[in-house]
């Protein structure tokens, strides 16, 4: 049996494989599948939610899927995960002020009501900070190694004027690339934990939802393009902001924020902090005589002390993302495959 | 005879972006050297590394984009694992195949072979266990003791080292060497004999000669007058290396230099090599796609022929028609340095490091893999 007649974790990883899988079986079947004129952003934009313009507004929907593990880790749990990348998927699409959260709890027999009880405290909590609140859900149990855990589906639901939503494939040259904090730390902490070693206790995942720093982000200056690198890292979230917008990115490796404690696991771990998944970042396309104010404000937030421009847009290498390392460059690829299963 | 190795100007906070030997500002310093010894030099000139880590270093980090167009960097055979002939994988199948447990370093685990790799063997239920070393290699023998474990080596000195060393040591009857370690001072013989390249100098392993020692250049140097400079891996230490060979090229001599004396000795690592000798003998053979080349093949000496996979078992020669692909790969030619991966029609289309067709789209040392993740040799 080769690979192209089972499914592998590679078709999960966010990366190539993933958007194979979506255009040529999701997207051909449902893209334009009974949606109404109404539809502004659709499945084929494979955008981060979806955005429907209804009267003189857009109402955004995204969705997300969480099955992390292990449950609990150094900054977070599955809980806090759970609502905050979907907050943060409405976010990057423009909706700052989630009107609807759904959760859709699928747990194991045999797991600890504790266990649950805290998992859903984590959700409250984070909830409150997003300032959005859960209004539906569903509840279903499996039976022992029937699934693993805990695996949490939240839906967001935004609303926003009409044509208020900033798509990822907005970039056009002269854009400054700016990014609200640090990259690699979420996804380094989970390869960190499950090989059982730590650096100093500083290794902390980033989870949190961001939409408050894109609210201020958004009203510091024009915003161009946005997305949150979640699987695949800022390396794919680069790349795809690339492909989409026909644009060349050039990035100034010295000036994208890294945690030394991430670094030092990265190479210790030989994994690139800029190919793993972030939880709590976004970057952002922004009018160069923008970029100051934009960064400054994301430095007021709660998630934005490291905010920084990272790089630019040109006319040159289009759909490519070119590394300036402070050596040479290079070109920055997106990774293969799946390093790191089940991280968010 | 000089040694010397590259100084940074000042030590920032102590993060791993300002480890000293990844300094920005003497990077560039050394790039404008060697820019202005390439004007004085005023003809194109050819630097041969021979170790997939100094192609990592130098794409991960753009090296190359600092260099003058006239001045090219390219690999050699310096990746184990892509010249491990494909009759030596087949070995390697067959005793997995013939209800061996077959342990190999990670790398090694998806070279094809002539009809399939060790992964495949172990999808179709073979018992297949990838290992970090040869004393990993050894446990798994001794926690198994009904199973023959045929540890399937490969590398080079810095690897034939420990597997001399566990087979030195004793280990249980049930476990056994099929050696496909490579000897890398020959193959530079015979690339530089190529008719085809146009070697002016190489860039040597540091991490062997920290194993053999540089003395071991010498009778190449000698033989050859090029300038052999051992290099070690971080970028400060790739372009110091450089500019001490065009050194050497300006004044037109061949040369031996140690920039890599952190590391490195002349005597090198007098018990390892010890232990090379004491187990191997350097036999000829054919180098992926290279050529057949003399005494560049460990093989184990009678002595330890208890513990020879060769000399224990019957192996099955594998038949069957292979990969059809295979035979549009041009691995030995980039290996040989005479072609780039975009020379080649597989580079990124039908061969992917997910979907790899040669050896060198496997192994984290092989060009194609780190050019398919670096971006190669851009002109940006």
């Amino acid at each position: 049996m080769s690979d192209d007649d089972t499914v592998t974790v590679a078709h999960g990883a966010g990366t190539g494989k993933t958007r194979a899988f979506l255009e040529d079986s999701v997207v051909s079947r449902f893209a334009q599948n009974g949606a109404g004129d109404d539809l502004a952003v659709g499945l084929d934009a494979l955008d981060d939610g979806a955005v429907h313009e209804i009267d003189d507004r857009s109402v955004v929907v995204t969705t997300d899927s969480h099955v992390v593990s292990p449950l609990s880790f150094p900054g977070g749990d599955i809980g806090r995960l759970a609502v905050a990348g979907t907050v943060n998927d409405l976010a990057v699409m423009g909706a700052t002020e989630p009107l609807s959260l759904t959760c859709s709890l699928i747990v194991e027999a045999g797991t600890s009501v504790e266990l649950l009880e805290d998992i859903l405290d984590s959700m409250e909590a984070t909830c409150e900070a997003a300032g959005c609140a859960i209004t539906t859900g569903d509840t279903k149990v499996m039976g022992s190694g029937e699934v693993d855990g805990v695996v949490i589906n939240t839906t967001g639901v935004g609303v926003i004027p009409q044509g208020a939503h900033v798509p990822d494939a907005g970039l056009s040259p002269g854009d400054k690339l700016v990014l609200s904090g640090a990259v690699g730390d979420h996804g380094i902490t989970l390869l960190a934990e499950r090989e059982g070693f730590d650096i100093d206790g500083e290794l902390r995942s980033d989870v949190a939802p961001v939409n408050d720093a894109v609210a201020a982000a958004l009203d510091a200056g024009t915003i161009t393009a946005m997305k949150d690198p979640t699987r695949g890292g800022l390396a794919t979230a680069l790349n795809e902001m690339a492909t989409k917008g026909a644009a060349g990115i050039v990035v100034d490796e010295p000036a994208v924020p890294v945690h030394d404690a991430v670094s030092a696991a990265g190479e210790l771990l030989g994994i690139d902090p800029f190919d793993v998944a972030n939880e709590g970042e976004v970057v952002f396309g922004v009018d160069a005589a923008d970029a100051d104010a934009v960064v400054d404000a994301l430095q007021a937030t709660s998630v934005g002390a490291d905010a920084a421009v990272i790089g630019e847009v040109t006319d040159e290498h289009t759909g490519r993302v070119v590394l300036d390392t402070g050596f040479g460059r290079r070109y920055l690829s997106e990774p293969e495959g799946e390093q790191l299963p089940r991280i968010c | 005879m000089t040694t010397s190795e590259p100084v940074a100007s000042d030590a920032g906070d102590g993060g791993a972006a300002d480890l000293q030997f990844r300094d920005p500002e003497v990077a560039d310093e050394l790039a404008d050297d060697i820019a202005a010894q390439m004007e004085r030099i005023d003809e194109p000139v050819e630097i041969m590394h021979v170790c997939g880590s100094h192609e990592q270093v130098i794409a991960k980090f753009g090296l190359r984009s600092m260099l003058p167009d006239a001045l090219s960097v390219t690999m050699g055979p310096g990746c184990p694992v892509c010249v491990t002939n494909m009759p030596e994988v087949d070995e390697a199948v067959a005793l997995a195949e013939a209800g061996k447990t077959v342990a190999t370093y990670g790398d090694m685990f998806r070279v094809p072979g002539t009809v399939k790799s060790l992964a495949d063997a172990k999808a179709e239920g073979a018992s297949v266990e990838v290992v970090y070393s040869a004393s990993e290699a050894v446990e798994l023998a001794e926690t198994n003791p009904d199973e023959d474990v045929v540890f399937f080596a490969t590398g080079f000195e810095t690897t034939a080292a420990p597997t001399a060393a566990v087979l030195q040591a004793d280990p249980p009857e049930n476990f056994s060497v099929l050696s496909a370690h490579k000897y890398v001072p020959p193959a530079m013989e015979v690339v530089a004999e190529m008719p085809e390249t146009d070697v002016d100098a190489f860039l040597a392993a540091g991490h062997a000669a920290t194993i053999t020692g540089y003395g071991l250049f010498e009778e190449f140097v000698d033989e050859y007058d090029l300038p052999v400079v051992v290099g070690g891996f971080e970028p400060l230490d790739v372009l110091y290396g450089v500019r001490r060979i065009l050194e050497f090229i300006e004044a037109g001599e061949g040369g031996l230099d140690n920039a890599y004396p952190r590391c490195v000795s002349r005597e090198g690592n007098e018990a390892a090599m010890a232990a090379i000798d004491d187990v191997f003998t350097l036999t000829s053979g054919e180098w992926r796609g290279i050529a057949e080349i003399p005494d560049a093949n460990f093989v184990l000496r009678e002595a330890y022929a208890d513990h020879s996979a060769r000399a224990q078992f019957d192996i099955d020669a594998v038949d069957g028609a292979g990969d059809p692909l295979t035979e549009q790969c041009i691995c030995g030619d980039i290996m040989a340095g005479t072609a780039s991966p975009e020379g080649c029609e597989l580079f990124g289309e039908e061969c992917t490091p997910s979907n790899p067709v040669g050896a060198c789209m496997v192994s984290d040392e092989g060009t194609c893999k780190i050019w398919h993740e670096y971006g190669g040799e851009p002109d940006l």
